[in-house]
This record gives C-alpha cells, structure tokens and sequence, in this order.
C-alpha cells in the first residue's frame, strides 16, 4: 500500500490513541509523532525517556539489564557477578551473543553465570558477608580471573547491604580491581539508566589504573572502538576496516573486550562510538579527563561505511586518509554484487523498526542501499539526542513511536502493513502470526555480524531470506485460500505480489 | 546547581551538557568571553539562562563547571 501522508499519519496516532482513558491517552500522545525533518531539535515533537505507564505492555528492560547484560557483561575476562537471587542472572545467561575468543570457565567467563543466590535469610540478615565468601570462591575455582564486578539486583539497594566496603576489602586482600556497581533493577525508567551506572562505575573505578604508566607503547594511529557489543561478531568484522585503513585497534569496549583493554583507553589518540547512548558517558569523560575526542560512526550498509570511514580518516593524516580510499575500493566489487543480487528482490519493500540504543537510526542506510524503505521507527529508552538524530534519517511524514506499547505497535502494523518488520524476541511471535516477515534484530535473529562490509552481505541475505520466504503464502489452509484473498490478508497479498 | 560539561561541538560552539537532566544545548551568549575570564551570564538557544561566576584565566574546553540558574 501507499505511504500515508502526514494527515493520515497523525489521523491514525489519534485513532490508536481513542482506546485510552484520558489521562493515559495525554500522556501516550506525547510519546508518538510524525516526522518532520525541518524540526532541528526533537524535544519539540516528541517526549522520551520517561516512566512507562502501568499497564500498558512495555518491552522495556531494567538497570540491571543496562550494566550487567549491555556495558559490564561483554567484557570477557572478568567475573560479573549477579549478586541478589538467582533469577535476573540466570534468565539473561549469553541471551545477548556477545561473541569472543578464549576458554571459557578457564580465562574468559562471558556465557557463565556467577550468582550470589539469595534466600530468605540473606534478606533478613543482609547478604555481604555471602558475598565476601563468594568472591573467595571465584578466586579460588577461577584464578585466571583479571577482576570482579558485583552487579547489585534489586534486593541489594532495598536492604542496604555494603558492596562497597566487602569490594575494597577483597580487592586489597586478592589485589585485583573489584567494582561494585549499584545498579539495581528499580534505578531509573529503563536499562538507559544502567549504562549510565555502569559508565560511571568504570570512570570511579577501572579508567584511572594506569594514568602515570607509560610502559605501553603508543603510536598515532591508536583508536577505540567504544559501544560495539560484537553482537554475532559484529566488532570483528568492524575492527579489519579500521586496520586495513591502518588504525590500530587498541580497545573493544566492550564486546570481545577485556580488562586491561579498558584500562588502557586513555593512551589512544581517538574514541570511535557506535553505539552512542550506552556509552557516550565514558566518551565524554575521557574528553574531559584525557583530552581524547570522539566521534560517533556508522557501519551499517555500504553509504554509511564509505562516509563514517572517511570520516574517521579525516582526524588522521594523509596515509590513513589513503588508507580508507583502498579500502572502500578494496570491497566496492563486493558490496556491489550483494545489491545486485539483492536489489531486484526486496526493492520497494517497507520496513518498520523497533529496537533500542543505535539501531532505529543506524540501520535506515543498510535498509535503503537495499531498496528498501523504513517507514516507522522507535526507540525502547532513547533520549531526546537520539530523536534528534533520527529526525534528519527518516523520510518526512513518517511515524515515530516512543517505548511504544504492545497494542500501539500492533495497531499501527494493522494500519501500515509493512512488509517486514524489526524488533525482538517480545514481538516476533505476534507478528508472525500476524503474517508478517519479522527480524530480530536486538540479537540479529541468531545470525550476524551485519557491521561493516562482510556483515552488509549477510545482512542483505538474512533480509531476503525473511521476506521472499514461501511459508508467507501458506499461513491458510488450502481449502480456505479462496476466502482468505477476499478478506484482503496482508500476506496474501504479499504472497502473490 | 547542577554540575555542567561544556564542550566544543564540531562546527566550533560550546555546547551544554548536563548529564543528570539528560540535556545538551548550545550556548548562545556568553556575558564576560575575554582573553582574561569567561563565565558569567550564560544564554542557551533554548531560551533559559544560566550562571557561573566568572573564570580567570578562561577554562581550557571540554571542562566541567557548577552553574546556578540566572532568572
């Protein structure tokens, strides 16, 4: 069907909206608009990062989330552990496929969960003496451990147990960084506030433990890479463009990242960013602190990569700057043999996004050097200076949607019968059932990478694969085919096209 | 008085950044910016204003100041 104009768009906000009692319906409104790209600043449009309203469905996660699955977890060779009950630790156990390299249970421990298992007398009687015993076991059944963290669940804040006092106990006692990190579950509207903790958490406790060493040999060519989780392998095929340009890789922050990467990302030259809302707090403490910039970049789709890249060369000097060149001409066979492949077949297709951090914004470029068109995007916990930069991404006129609830989503999907859509592991089953394609694409539907050039190839297979899937057309029983294309169902009519 | 981050954006504008209100503007006008101090009244292009006594010498940018609020 046809792109809704504006009017259309905002007469179906209103009309999704009509189901809500009065207050609830104010409050909503603000968090769903329409696009409008003259707007140069997004709080003019439309509201974010506030606290979701009960009782409505929210796929929202919890500070918890934010430090332990997003910013702490990744990295590789340091304990995380899930202290409180068992259950938070356990229920996200290698859900987010951070991948890396090493033993697992020997010097790496990212798929392990570590808890404190919390019972009824740890709440009564406080659990800190539980955790100064654990720590003494992790340290005596995994000795190649670089340094603990202590990610506070909920009970933790509510009983006031002392993480602080038992980590700079222990950490003196086993000399290695132990980090307490207060993030419990209830901190905040969302796992935004998570990363924030645990950005903080690593400027307190982590980023200063090698000012005043200068053994590390640096060079001018030295950059992290900061908020890239390795989703699928993504930050591997992510860092062989940045040191084919001849850049040095000094740090992943934080997939496939460890200890001793963190602490040394004060000696690089440049911070490149991906994934700017989790970690744009450390970013701009190391600004402060060490005086290194950063920028953030895009590796999502062949137009992006080409300008993120030269981008990137620009800080640097004419080699680096020759380097980007030979690279984007190095791949530009390539990628032009996936969009020729691919183009004819998703060409024109309409897609709605749902995701969190970078992707409502990032992807839109690997979608259109496809052909293809994102006509709705949202955010689960962006702040304003993420719409800020959507605004200028997405086409005019085109829906907004802000910690959209589960009914708001579904009913503009009904209305704008997208022919693929984005978003998690919550949504995919509904949507499917639906008769429409769905990606996940929080953890790329347990494919990747899709950064860089090697992932836009997979990227636009994984597409392809969703979409032009026969089991579109068999979502009716045969005998009820007839009746089924009167109705006008959405993937009939796809089926057909 | 919230702790304020002031940094130089791209295109050379001090940018005003406080983390806790999750809020970054550019600054319009600054009331004292001479090769002595800076500070003073500070306008953001939203509008609002805001104060810092004056610095001497002038801060070296991105630094973080305490700003009270000008009415």
């Amino acid at each position: 069907m046809a792109n809704l104009t504006r009017e259309e768009t905002l007469d179906l906000i209103q009309e999704v909206l009509e189901v809500y009692p009065e207050k609830a319906k104010k409050d909503r409104a603000k968090h769903l608009a329409v696009n409008d790209q003259s707007i140069e600043q997004s709080k003019k449009c439309i509201t974010s990062n506030r606290k979701s309203l009960p009782g409505v469905m929210t796929v929202r996660g919890c500070a918890y989330a934010g430090s332990k699955g997003v910013v702490w977890g990744p990295i590789k060779d340091m304990i995380h552990i899930s202290h409180g009950p068992v259950g938070c630790g356990q229920y996200s156990r290698a859900g987010r496929r951070n991948y890396y390299v090493g033993m697992t249970g020997v010097n790496t421990f990212g798929t392990m969960n570590f808890t404190s298992d919390f019972q009824e007398k740890d709440i009564v009687f406080g659990g800190d003496k539980k955790l100064a015993k654990l720590i003494d076991e992790i340290e005596g059944l995994f000795p190649l451990n670089k340094g603990i963290t202590v990610q506070s669940e909920c009970p933790i804040g509510l009983i006031g147990d002392d993480i602080e006092a038992v980590s700079k106990k222990k950490a003196k006692e086993l000399d290695k960084p132990i980090v307490p990190v207060r993030c419990e579950g209830f901190r905040g509207v969302s796992q935004s506030l998570g990363h924030h903790i645990a950005c903080d958490s690593i400027r307190d406790w982590v980023i200063g433990n090698r000012d005043g060493d200068d053994s590390f040999q640096t060079t001018p060519y030295d950059v992290a890479v900061i908020g890239d989780y390795n989703i699928g392998g993504d930050a591997w095929a992510s860092r062989i463009l940045l040191e084919e340009m001849g850049l040095r890789v000094v740090a992943q922050w934080a997939g496939d990242g460890t200890l001793a990467e963190i602490e040394l990302t004060p000696k690089v030259k440049l911070n490149l960013i991906h994934c700017y809302r989790s970690m744009n707090y450390i970013s701009r403490h190391m600004e402060e602190k060490y005086g290194i910039p950063w920028m953030e970049y895009n590796f999502f789709g062949p137009t992006k990569i080409a300008e993120s890249l030269r981008k990137i060369a620009a800080c640097f000097d004419e080699t680096i700057q020759a380097g980007a060149e030979r690279v984007i001409a190095k791949y530009e066979a390539q990628y032009a043999a996936v969009i020729a492949k691919y183009r004819p077949r998703l060409e024109g297709k309409r897609v709605m996004l749902y995701v969190g951090g970078l992707r409502p914004r990032h992807v839109i470029g690997a979608y259109e050097d496809l052909g293809m068109e994102v006509v709705g995007t949202g955010y689960e916990f962006a702040h304003n200076d993420d719409y800020d930069r959507t605004i200028k991404d997405m086409s005019d006129s085109t829906l907004l949607y802000d910690d959209v609830t589960g009914y708001e989503f579904e009913e503009f999907v009904k209305r704008i019968k997208p022919d693929l859509i984005g978003s998690g592991i919550k949504e995919k089953y509904i949507f499917q059932k639906m008769g429409i394609p769905f990606r996940q694409m929080h953890s790329w539907d347990y494919s990747g990478p899709y950064h860089g050039y090697d992932g836009f190839a997979i990227f636009a297979r994984d597409m392809d694969m969703t979409i032009n899937n026969p089991c579109w057309a068999k979502l009716h029983a045969p005998w009820l085919a007839d009746q089924a294309a009167q109705s006008e169902q959405p993937a009939l009519k796809r089926a057909s096209a | 008085m919230p702790s304020v981050m002031i940094r130089k954006s791209d295109s050379g504008a001090l940018l005003f950044y406080v983390a806790k209100k999750d809020m970054e503007e550019t600054i319009a006008t600054v009331e004292t910016d001479t090769a002595e101090s800076w500070g003073g009244e500070v306008e953001l292009t939203d509008g609002s204003k805001w104060y810092v006594d004056p610095i001497s010498p002038p801060p070296v940018f991105p630094t973080t100041l305490r700003f009270k609020r000008a009415e």
